[in-house]
């Protein structure tokens, strides 16, 4: 009876984001309804989109790679108890240093090229996850205002420098002026895993990012550090770690990920830097690292069904010709259906261990 | 029949009889025979987890029995629910109090209840009632005050009165000192006796051997669900008592060999001159404390709590600021030293909230042993963890300090207190430390872990450690220590050697009167 209960209550909290994601659908249908679109088409075309083909395949990997980057950073800000919303700026910013290093060194190999490209972005994220976790240990800001803000400076400073230093001199010539800059040297282009796909080497790059963390929180002294503070700041001040150092690092190593999403999105998918780079990525991957309970291997499939989601979603979009809002909708419900039964089933939790403490 | 002064038929016998209850996988009650009579306190006596509080929620009506049988007055009789068991005259005090913070105590004390007139309550009369019982039995309340305006004393008051004013001839109290500081345990022990003295029937749990002693007639001890011994409390000795209790002799006596008398040019481990710090309220929490403890030496510092000694603490464990005074180990000045400076100048400490301060609840056993040495060699080389080492010493500490646990991987929450007490031990001893702040190191910890953890202090006293004892528990701070310090509101009001200090003296300067 007791064993039964308990494997009832283990399996429920694995499935949770499973069922969080089928009642958003659920919900996401009597919108369709309301629509005068049936839902058995529609969700049909999503699956259909996300899982049809192997072009299709490609399409969600392609996107669960920024995805599972972003997310491998949340989990390390989640372990160690600070919240990075700062994903979009840390995005933006990592792209930008890779295009702009790799725009400035045209005849350069490669392998310069791709490993330099990467470490700028991932310096530029860390800068900008750094600077929140600065804040926070020295002055006590908040960390969700600072990464929230530093999101708006990073989206004007993209604007600024895609309208001006870095725009695309064929845009100056035609006078289109489209805010983006130049494509970049072929050379620093991420090769394609499958030909005549999407599909790039990013993919790989993210996944050892995930071993990487996973070695990280569980294999290094920092690790055990950010962790340890996570769990319990005051018994890691009482036994000599410095709190607020561990914090201000793991919102730096969260903005690294996120900086990397971004090099690998411009090196990979759009060989240049423009508007919208960010892709919403710095939110859904919030998602994703929920969705893989925070530990950096669960990121991978978590990341990879999300991913499908966004994907069929889209097609789902064309194929039905719903307004695109109704989309944004769908990814929200489901956004808001993962974080609150992730909260719903932490609470469970932790009243069943008051209960149990009391009896 | 007797009537109680609170007009209550008297219960002149409650005897239960071979009371057996099992839970999934436990037997916490096997074959119980229990019995109280009117006039009378006795005491359940037992560790954690002996099966008392079962015990008493079956006679509350709580439970049910799986087997045997409760008689009133000779009568059998069975309880479905609680409410079976207040109309039978019992009254149950449970450890966590069950009141409404936001009504007044007269309202608390009426909850529930048929009102004489009809679906209003009458509160005045309930006033004018609790005022009466109040009086005769030293329970003194405002019956308009709100619950949570009160202190936790004051509610326990309140849930004594609502049980009297049921009419409860029998009380059963779970536990009802945990909560109270020593002066307010005297108040309490002179409200248990008046009602005995009126002819009701009290059942007194708890494990603190000198309370019982000190209050009931009778004693019966349990052990693993099962009653070991049950004796009039008259004679028996705290020994006698905690062998029973734990089922080997027990030590509650240390033999120790005296300090050295000090070398000329010794410098004191610990110095601590006028030392000044604030309370979380701004208040000056400590106001000109100075103290000094020699190598191999136990200094314990005696206080009803809340009177500056976890600020003390605080501050020598770098947790708290100085705002004044003076604090050096082994010479160096530590005064505003940081935790890492003051672990890597040889100090070792054991926090006063263990689940807080001590170890990382989610953390395994082997993660919280390596709290503060995770960093360097042999367990970190390049910043990179070595789980050979970790693994190999840990497993040694485990056993060294007799850390009862499944595994090194087990989360340390689920360890029972004692063990979690005795990791933290193995951590802060197995640094051979030449200076340890304790705080309350046996507090809520079983007599066998208690005397484990004795005997570990004295060992490295012996080793040369100085130690700075603070605790609650008087016979803890007369069984360790070499000098007793007692702080009064922030200050020391004496240090009195071992041998002078007897528990009346400590008494009288815990509650500020000077000698
Ligand atoms: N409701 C319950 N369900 C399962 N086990 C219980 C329950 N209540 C108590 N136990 C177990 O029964 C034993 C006795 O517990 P308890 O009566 O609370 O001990 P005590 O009050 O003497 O500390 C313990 O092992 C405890 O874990
Ligand atoms: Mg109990």
């Amino acid at each position: 009876m007791q064993r039964a209960k308990v494997l009832f209550e283990r399996s429920l909290s694995a499935l949770t984001p499973f069922l969080a994601v089928l009642l958003a659908l659920a919900v996401g249908a009597i919108m369709l309804f309301a629509l005068k679109v049936d839902p058995i088409t529609a969700y049909g075309a999503l699956i259909e989109g996300a899982f049809g083909s192997p072009f299709a395949l490609a399409q969600v990997l392609v996107k669960a790679t920024p995805l599972l980057l972003v997310g491998l950073g949340i989990c390390i800000a989640f372990r160690g108890g600070v919240i990075n919303i700062g994903g979009e700026g840390q995005i933006i910013v990592g792209a930008l240093a890779t295009a702009a290093f790799t725009l400035a060194l045209p005849q350069a190999p490669a392998i310069v090229l791709l490993v330099g490209g990467m470490l700028c972005g991932m310096l530029a994220g860390g800068i900008w996850g750094g600077i929140a976790g600065a804040l926070k240990a020295r002055f006590g800001v908040n960390e969700i205002l600072t990464t929230i803000m530093m999101n708006a400076i990073a989206a004007q400073l993209a604007n600024f420098l895609l309208r001006g230093p870095m725009i695309d001199p064929i845009e100056v010539k035609n006078g289109t002026m489209l805010a983006q800059s130049a494509r970049l040297p072929e050379l620093s282009w991420l090769p394609k895993l499958v030909p005549q796909t999407l599909l790039h080497a990013g993919a790989i790059v993210a996944v050892i990012m995930a071993v990487v963390v996973y070695i990280l929180l569980w294999r290094t002294v920092l690790g055990y550090r950010i962790r340890a503070v996570g769990l319990n700041a005051e018994a890691a001040r009482f036994a000599g770690i410095r709190v607020p150092v561990y914090q201000a690092l793991a919102l730096l190593l969260s903005g690294v990920m996120a900086g990397l999403a971004g090099s690998v999105e411009v090196l990979g998918v759009s060989h240049r830097m423009m508007d919208g780079v960010s892709g919403g990525y710095g939110f859904s991957g919030i998602v994703a690292a929920l969705f893989g309970k925070l530990h950096p291997l669960g990121a991978i499939p978590a990341s990879a069904l999300f991913g499908s989601l966004l994907v069929g979603a889209d097609k789902m979009q064309r194929a039905v010709q719903v307004p695109s809002a109704l989309i944004d909708a769908l990814n929200g419900l489901v956004v808001l259906f993962v974080v609150s039964s992730d909260i719903l089933v932490r609470r469970r939790a932790q009243r069943r261990k008051a209960a149990e403490r009391k009896s | 029949m007797t009537l109680l002064p609170t007009g209550r038929a008297r219960i002149d016998e409650l005897r239960m009889v071979g009371i057996t209850k099992r839970f999934p996988g436990v037997l916490a009650n096997d074959g119980v025979d229990f019995d109280v009579r009117a006039g009378e306190i006795h005491a359940l006596l037992g560790e954690n987890g002996a099966g008392k509080s079962t015990l008493m929620r079956q006679l509350y009506g709580l439970y049910k029995p799986d087997a045997g049988e409760i008689r009133l007055n000779g009568a059998a009789r069975r309880f479905n629910s609680p409410s079976d068991a207040i109309h039978a005259g019992i009254g149950m005090i449970h450890q966590h109090f069950m009141l409404v913070p936001a009504l007044t105590v007269a309202e608390n004390v009426a909850l529930g209840l048929a009102s004489s007139r009809g679906p209003l309550l009458d509160l005045d009369r309930v006033s004018k009632r609790i005022e009466e019982l109040g009086e005769r039995y030293h329970l003194k309340v405002q019956p308009d005050a709100q619950v949570w305006q009160l202190s936790v004393g004051e509610q326990q008051r309140v849930e004594i009165l609502k049980a009297l004013y049921r009419g409860a001839a029998l009380l059963a109290l779970d536990e009802p000192t945990a909560v109270l500081t020593p002066q307010e345990v005297g108040e309490f022990f002179k409200v248990l006796r008046r009602m005995a003295e009126d002819g009701h029937a009290l059942i007194f749990i708890s494990h603190k051997l000198h309370e019982v002693i000190d209050i009931s007639h009778r004693v019966t001890v349990m052990r693993d669900g099962k009653v070991v011994a049950t004796h009039p409390t008259a004679g028996s000795t705290r020994e006698r008592l905690a062998g029973e209790m734990v089922g080997r002799p027990i030590l509650l006596e240390y033999d120790k060999p005296p300090v050295p008398a000090a070398a000329a040019n010794e410098v004191p481990r610990l110095e601590v001159e006028d030392l000044h710090v604030r309370g979380d309220r701004g208040r000056d929490a400590l106001r000109g404390v100075s103290l000094s403890i020699r190598s191999g030496e136990i200094l314990g510092i005696a206080g009803v709590s809340g009177n500056g000694q976890r600020e003390l603490a605080e501050a020598l464990t770098g947790l708290r600021r100085v705002t004044r005074g003076r604090v050096r180990v082994n010479g160096r000045d530590l005064t505003h030293a940081t935790p890492q400076q003051r672990i890597a100048a040889g100090q070792s400490a054991i926090p006063e909230e263990r689940m807080k301060d001590g170890v990382v609840r989610d953390f395994s056993v082997s993660e919280n042993l390596i709290l503060q040495d995770h960093g360097h060699a042999p367990y970190s080389r390049a910043g990179f963890l070595n789980t050979r080492a970790i693994t190999r010493d840990c497993a040694a500490l485990v056993k060294d300090y007799s850390v009862k646990t499944p595994a090194l991987e087990t989360p340390t929450k689920n360890l029972s207190g004692g063990n979690i007490q005795k990791l933290i031990l193995a951590r802060e001893l197995a640094r051979k430390p030449t200076l340890l702040i304790c705080a309350q190191p046996t507090r809520g910890v079983d007599i066998g872990a208690s005397e484990y953890i004795h005997q570990r202090l004295l060992e490295q006293r012996q080793r040369g450690m100085a130690t700075l004892l603070i605790s609650e528990d008087l016979d803890e701070l007369m069984a360790l220590s070499d000098r007793i310090a007692v702080m009064y509101e922030g200050r020391l009001m004496a240090v009195l050697d071992r041998a002078d200090a007897t528990p009346a003296k400590l008494g009288l300067l815990m509650a500020g009167v000077a000698a």
